[in-house]
């Protein structure tokens, strides 16, 4: 019998920046099962979020990740502005598909770089890394910061891009695109890209469906799955783009359609910017009274796939009940299917091949004991725990 | 020249620890590596063992998790070591400070030498910090 070799990978591993556990189980060097362990980065957001105010709320689920801080607020706004049925301007629907669009070319940008970084290809990484800083440098002139940038509020958005400011944007698009040809061009034709990434990680068409996969995972699997067309919000319906998508599910066309969809994101930009223009300066938010007690459901397509946020409002100014479920939720799962019966030198490219993104997919907490490590609540003792509370509450 | 400063002249190797963070001090960290602002020119290098390092590079707020790992990482490093507090949650827990799995910011947990805020703290912000805790 051959024996099984546990490989950790993690909480706190140079590969990763943020903490997670992976427990390979290896025979030889083939990985036959995995499982993962989360915990370490939670912050109890949704309970936070429920003692904020609307307004307050937008800066907290702006953290919730920061590399996708757009998509969150986007969809917080949309399930509020769906609950106080509130209608916004154009101008604020055509600010907020820029700023969501800018951010998916930098954060497929930083995971090209990444990938690059876990395959050993440090030129890759430093290469995408280095054409980030522009579009950065575009978030800081619009927004004031480089990462969360506090665009969103309930019925617009809280900053104006002037039209004096869309040249620029418009020249460092330009610029960013012959660069983007030139990192494609590198990535498509490496041959040791191809060698380590073709045939890696494969996810067939039914995984896909079996695991409820979403964003690039999805469509580099043929599965064309894309909030942004499936239930059109703010300015996307308004201007013309496709789905990227590929056929063979393996790492290379996860890479391909990220790669690819960067171009499609410029187009959408510079759309969005002629239809700034038409706009009246100014007129980027309407006045929100109160919000009326009720719920909304609102969905964005984050660079990692579809963010749905959940609000119940009861009349008052802040959430009575949020809940957040982020991409890499599902996402994570498929790692059953990606990294069983590949080589170890293969598993940690196919981990990061989905873009995962854990602080995002914190949203349960379970007790534990700090020093022993021991599990001190499970379900019969929450259950022991609030029958006691009852049992005070009638004793009183 | 006393033993401190003497371990911390030539080349700094930095650990870097993220805890309950949302990412954007991760990223910002590892933006000072790459070419616009490239920090390994001074010698600082991102490794990957807490024995190795010299500083010791905390972000993000810290939960009950995280907690006993900080502290064993401390225990581990070779001392002297310099503490930096990354990033409005590394100083105070900042937006997650009332958060139920919050466990106290950096500095109740292990001494911390130098704190860089800001939500995140740009690159320069970082090398700043760093370059003024050389020069104390």
């Amino acid at each position: 019998m051959v024996k099984k070799t546990l490989i950790p990978i993690g909480p706190y591993h140079p590969l990763q920046e943020e903490p997670e556990l992976f427990k390979l189980y290896c025979e030889g060097e083939i990985v036959k099962d995995i499982k993962w362990e989360t915990g370490y980065n939670h912050r109890g957001i949704e309970q936070l979020s429920e003692k904020k105010t609307f307004d307050q709320s937008f800066f907290l689920v702006e953290r919730v990740c920061g590399i996708c801080s757009t998509s969150h607020p986007f969809a917080f706004a949309n399930a509020v502005e769906e609950a106080g049925n509130i209608e916004i301007t154009n101008r604020a629907k055509y600010i907020r598909s820029i700023v969501g669009e800018l951010e998916r070319i930098h954060s497929h940008l930083l995971w090209v770089g990444l990938a690059g970084h876990f395959l050993g290809y440090n030129t890759v990484f430093m290469w995408a890394w280095k054409y980030r800083e522009p579009i950065l440098d575009l978030f800081e002139m619009i927004s004031g910061n480089r990462n969360s940038y506090a665009m969103f509020k309930v019925g617009g958005v809280r900053r104006d891009i002037e039209n004096n400011k869309i040249p620029k944007i418009k020249e460092t698009l330009d610029k960013f695109k012959k660069k983007n040809d030139l990192l494609v061009g590198a990535v498509m034709d490496d041959p040791v890209i191809h060698a380590r990434t073709k045939g890696v990680g494969i996810l067939t068409k039914q995984d896909i469906i079996d695991y409820a996969a979403v964003g690039p995972t999805a469509r580099a699997s043929g599965v064309a799955i894309d909030v942004r067309k499936d239930d059109p919000y703010a300015a996307y319906p308004l201007v013309n783009w496709k789905v990227i998508t590929a056929e063979k599910g393996d790492v290379f066309a996860k890479a391909e359609v990220r790669l690819l969809e960067m171009y499609e994101s410029i187009s959408i930009i510079e759309q969005c910017l002629e239809g700034l223009k038409k706009e009246k300066e100014g007129e980027i938010e309407v006045k929100v009274k109160n919000i009326a007690a009720g719920w909304g459901t609102g969905h964005a397509e984050a660079p990692r796939g579809e963010v749905f946020h959940y609000v119940l409002t009861d009349g008052s100014n802040s959430p009575a009940r949020h809940k957040i479920r982020a991409p890499s939720y599902t996402n994570i799962a498929t790692f059953k299917k990606s990294c069983i019966g590949q080589t170890i030198s293969d598993a940690t490219i196919s981990l990061a091949a989905v873009d995962p993104c854990y602080c995002c997919t914190e949203r349960m907490a379970v007790a534990y004991d700090w020093k022993t490590g021991e599990r001190i609540l499970n379900g019969n003792e929450l259950i022991a725990l609030s029958a006691e509370k009852t049992s005070k509450l009638k004793n009183k | 020249m006393g033993f401190k400063e003497f371990c911390f002249k030539k080349s700094l190797w930095l650990f870097h620890f993220g805890g309950a963070s949302c990412n954007n001090c991760d990223i910002e960290i590892l933006d000072c590596l790459t070419p616009r602002y490239d920090v390994e020119r001074f010698g600082m290098l991102l490794v990957g063992s807490i024995r190795h390092a010299d500083v010791l590079l905390v972000n993000g707020s810290i939960n009950q998790r995280d907690k006993s790992r900080l502290l064993e990482l401390y225990e581990q490093a070779p001392k002297p070591i310099l503490v930096v507090a990354i990033g409005a949650c590394g100083c105070t827990g900042g937006i997650f400070a009332e958060g139920n799995t919050f466990a106290g910011p950096v500095d109740k947990i292990i001494p911390v030498d130098a704190y860089i805020p800001g939500c995140p703290p740009k690159p320069e912000a970082i090398l700043a910090g760093i370059v003024k805790l050389l020069n104390k």
